[in-house]
């Protein structure tokens, strides 16, 4: 079985570039997807019913399947209006996919700016995925794959499909390789699980049968972060994902809201271990660093500036909590929120430039967006129960956060400029504080 | 005119003369039963025999026992249920919450025995980092008070649940002054 696994994984990989006679063009320098608010007018695309090839055993259902699949994980990111395909100028048995025997005038007549065509041949086990992505107004390919594997893995194709076709379009990486790690009272008590980032495959991580929270993704991936009180006082956990092996902390009093620093083997946490609530910076493993924060009063929700050298975090020092930056090399400290007095729950965007939060106002939590020189908060969240704990996907594009909106607590996702609200899960019992992985390519 | 200086002879001697003799007569009912109660519970036992004035005392000893019992437990309820209270986003101990922490010290005090975890409790305003460093400054605050107030701080432990633990699930200002609490546990 693993021999099949890796055969299967190697021939995926060496998953060929559309055929010569197609000209390798640079796309690298356009961009389609204007990032500075690409979520003001979506971009409308075709994805007709892919076409089985002639020879396969490939039947209407895993065709329709694949596209939907592909349509599925596209909408998902916001970018893009998907068109209805009843409205289509298009045959799927004609077999034309490819640039030469298009018709782009038929899809420019349905309002389609972009074009996604699939050709499917399912063979003795073996599937073949042919994905392109046109220009209809150019009539040119955008981006052509070949993909061979198992039936099992189509979804892992479509996902390296749709993972060019958004770096082709807007030049990151996308987030089809991430998951959520959230908390939830299922069982009875609150247990960290971990989700696909579109809300599948949820399952239970932790089996602590106690207050398990406050979930920490490393930069790569790799380790996991968290609190429990399964003996006594909230503790950290750290738990390599990859052997399963744990590691918990021993410091006097609670300990708060661990967060990882970006490219290294430590964490922040918060300790009162000196009586007050401060920041310090600790080993992965545990061990005492240094002592980051000195001020009476709270300190405490680090999170991390992407390269490493900031820590914005929430601090009582002005009588509310506000949220604050600093610099660590220089200790520099910067206020960054004043208006309001409650802000919390700060969570450095990928990119660096901005900060998602949460801030009360009359009771009610809502999220803001704040850029990092404390200019033009930007509230993202209205009149739908409390919404807080943002958390950013990895190319920054989506926001997850926890809403009582339907009542109970559930996780949500919007785009970062607050359209698109949508629940992630639903799942027994209430789920809070949703934490975005970066991707991890398998 | 006359009339009026026999209400003044009225108002100035005879009334503090009434109040006097009923403060008097109040001590006399207070001493009297202490005085007269030992030689009553004393006098029975040379008239009855020894076996029913040790089956009595016995009965009243254990009557004793029992009522000293009851009043240890109605200690220890009010102890354990009585909660210090704070307000929204604050670990001041206000003045209700300083009288509560005095009559736990007494009790402390009283029952050298045990020791005592402070629980901190938030409401469910607020997000959960905070509330769990502002749980934690609530239970340092009241366990601060207790030891300013002579109890050993080894007798003292303490724990933040942030917002974690409710007593109410109400969404209601009643509900959250009620979960905005120091917890004190018998260990």
């Amino acid at each position: 079985m693993r021999f099949f696994r890796i055969i299967t994984i190697s021939l995926m990989l060496c998953c060929l570039t559309l055929p010569a006679c197609w000209p390798d063009r640079s796309w690298a320098d356009i961009k389609y997807i204007d990032l500075t608010n690409p979520f003001l007018r979506k971009i409308p695309m075709a994805v007709p019913v892919f076409s089985a090839t002639p020879t396969g055993q490939a039947d209407d259902k895993l065709t329709i399947d694949i596209a939907d699949k592909v349509s599925g994980l596209l909408e998902y990111t916001g970018y893009f209006k998907i068109l209805d395909r009843g409205a289509f100028l298009h045959d799927p048995k004609s077999g034309n996919i490819a640039e030469t025997n298009i018709n782009f005038q038929n899809w420019t007549a349905v309002g389609a700016e972009l074009l996604i065509t699939g050709g499917v041949q399912f063979k003795s086990d073996e599937l073949v995925l042919e994905l392109r992505l046109f220009d209809t107004f150019k009539a040119s390919l955008v981006v052509g794959k070949r993909y061979r594997g198992r039936l099992e893995d189509q979804r892992d194709m479509v996902r390296r499909f749709c993972t060019e076709v958004i770096k082709a379009l807007t030049g990151n990486e996308g987030f089809f390789y991430s998951r959520i790690a959230f908390v939830s009272n299922g069982t009875g008590h609150k247990e960290i699980y971990f989700c696909e980032f579109d809300g599948s495959n949820a399952n239970m991580i932790t089996k602590k049968r106690s207050i398990t929270s406050f979930p920490a993704w490393s930069l790569d991936g790799r380790y996991l972060a968290f609190t429990s009180f399964a003996n006594g006082p909230a503790q950290i956990f750290v738990r390599d994902l990859k052997s399963g092996l744990e590691k918990k902390f021993n410091f006097k009093g609670a300990q708060i809201a661990p967060a990882w620093v970006p490219h290294r083997f430590e964490l922040s946490t918060t300790l009162s271990i000196e009586g007050d609530q401060e920041i310090y910076l600790l080993t992965g493993g545990g061990k005492m660093i240094k002592r980051v924060t000195y001020s009476p009063g709270i300190d405490v929700d680090a999170t991390w500036s992407p390269d490493g050298r900031k820590l914005a975090f929430v601090s009582k020092r002005a009588g509310t909590p506000q949220i604050y930056v600093q610099e660590m090399g220089s200790n520099r400290i910067q206020r960054l929120t004043f208006e309001g007095r409650y802000n919390t729950q700060p969570s450095w965007s990928p990119k660096g430039d901005k900060i998602a939060y949460s801030s009360m106002e009359e009771g009610q939590l809502n999220i803001y967006v704040i850029d990092i020189e404390g200019n033009h908060p930007i509230r993202l969240t209205y009149n739908q129960g409390d919404n807080e704990a943002p958390s950013w996907s990895p190319d920054g594009s989506l926001i997850a956060f926890r809403s009582t909106r339907e009542g109970v607590s559930r996780i949500y996702v919007m785009t970062a400029y607050g359209t698109d609200q949508r629940r992630l899960l639903v799942l027994t019992g209430e789920q809070s504080h949703p934490r975005w992985s970066p991707n991890m390519l398998p | 005119m006359r009339k009026n200086n026999w209400l003044v002879i009225f108002l100035v001697l005879v009334i503090p003369a009434m109040l006097f003799s009923v403060s008097c007569a109040k001590k006399v009912v207070e001493t009297a039963p202490a005085e007269t109660a030992q030689p009553a519970e004393t006098k029975p036992a040379t008239d009855t025999t020894a076996a029913d004035q040790a089956a009595a005392e016995r009965a009243r000893l254990e009557q004793e026992r029992l009522s000293a019992e009851e009043a240890a437990r109605q200690a220890m309820m009010a102890f354990s249920e009585e909660d210090v209270h704070f307000d929204f986003d604050s670990s001041a101990l206000m003045p209700a919450a300083q009288d509560i922490l005095v009559r736990k010290a007494d009790y402390m005090r009283a029952n050298t025995n045990i020791t005592v975890t402070v629980e901190g409790h938030c409401d469910e305003r607020g997000t959960e980092a905070y509330n769990m460093a502002l749980g934690e400054r609530r239970a340092q605050a009241a366990k601060e008070f207790l030891s300013n107030l002579g109890i050993g701080a080894n007798r003292l432990g303490i724990i933040s649940y942030g917002e974690e633990r409710p007593v109410d699930p109400g969404k209601n200002e009643a509900a959250w002054a009620k979960n905005r609490r120091a917890h004190l546990v018998v260990d």
